[in-house]
């Protein structure tokens, strides 16, 4: 990483964004149609998207503003979901050229999604400003545009098409789970001490008056933290 | 009500991709720190699937057999809009059986 090379081109980022932007907008498109099916309006989905960039922090939201939650339980989940991207962050933070001063890193870290990161990080040297504001261009609009899509269409789905759309979110989050489930014993192994938590929060008296939010934070930490523990990351293929 | 929700959401999202870029020059090096946040994504979706994937359709047998066509697409790695749309149609397709019979 000393290397004085980096790569600093708008147009390089800007095509490398491409594919990135055409995954985003299928997924935005289920967020717009879900988030309307929740009972925001075609605004409030579009406003969610272009000020939040996240997949499953946007669900999990618009979750919470259907079940009425505290904002408490809003920051927490947000925090426990999105925390990540710290990681993320922290690591791209080491990748950036000269270009970086506190302005860019300021706008450019809004951009940090799975994806983008990703890509960023697989570049052979530093990365530039121009470089990253070229990569988040396309995803950015694709992740907006789904959204308004799919927001607009869901207005005009029959009752009997949002029933069954109403899975869609969770067949999402098993497709994003499973795949490293396969290849990785240990991944598998916490979200089966996740899930089981889940579980016997849900169904144990008493246990089951802890609103969803918090029932998902406490699962989360204990088996994040178990697998940690256990299975500490150089074990983990990456 | 909601603008104060997306307020909520969009600022505790912001910061933490914003903090680390900007505060922190020096990578990581607790193991425990970087596999705790390395497990969590699969911990959040896992506990936020099961089991509230049963009750998210109006029947459960709909919601089981989603389930169960979303578990075979990811395990053949279709991709995510794969998994929800094969999902969405079995929970379509078997609430129509349901009603006919």
């Amino acid at each position: 990483m000393e290397t004085e090379k980096s790569i600093n081109s708008y147009k390089k980022g800007f095509i490398d964004g491409i594919p990135i932007g055409l995954g985003y907008f299928s997924v935005s498109f289920t967020f717009g149609m879900m988030a309307v099916n929740t009972g925001l309006t075609v605004p409030t989905a579009l406003l969610i998207s272009m000020t939040n960039l996240t997949s499953a922090g946007q669900f999990a939201g618009i979750g919470l503003i259907a079940a009425g939650a505290t904002y408490i339980e809003m920051i927490l989940t947000q925090l426990v979901i999105n925390l990540r991207y710290a990681l993320m962050s922290l690591s791209l933070s080491q990748k950036t050229d000269r270009t970086f001063n506190f302005l860019h890193r300021l706008f450019i870290s809004f951009g940090i999604t799975d994806e983008i990161f990703a890509v960023a990080s697989s570049q052979p040297c530093e990365v530039g400003i121009r470089y990253m504001y070229g990569l988040i261009t396309i995803p950015y609009v694709g992740w907006a545009f789904g959204t308004f899509i799919g927001a607009a269409f869901c207005t005009i789905l029959p009752d009997t098409l949002r029933s069954a759309l109403s899975i869609a979110i969770y067949a999402m989050f098993i497709a994003i789970i499973i795949p490293p489930a396969k290849k990785s014993r240990p991944v598998l192994n916490v979200i089966i001490i996740s899930v089981a938590l889940s579980c016997l929060i849900r169904y144990t008296p008493l246990l089951n008056k802890i609103s969803g939010g918090f029932a998902i934070i406490i699962c989360a930490f204990v088996a994040a933290a178990i697998g940690a523990k256990i299975h500490p990351v150089e074990d983990v293929k990456k | 009500m909601i603008i104060k929700y997306i307020f909520v959401m969009a600022i505790v999202t912001y910061l933490i991709r914003m903090l680390p870029m900007v505060l922190f020059k020096k990578r990581i090096e607790n193991t425990f720190v970087k596999s705790f946040l390395y497990y969590v994504p699969f911990a959040v979706l896992g506990a936020m699937t099961i089991p509230y994937i049963f009750s998210s359709t109006s029947s459960i047998y709909s919601a089981i057999a989603g389930t169960i066509a979303a578990i075979i697409l990811s395990f053949k790695e279709k991709g995510l809009l794969a998994s929800a749309i094969s999902a969405c149609v079995t929970v379509y397709a078997v609430e129509w059986f349901l009603r006919v019979i």
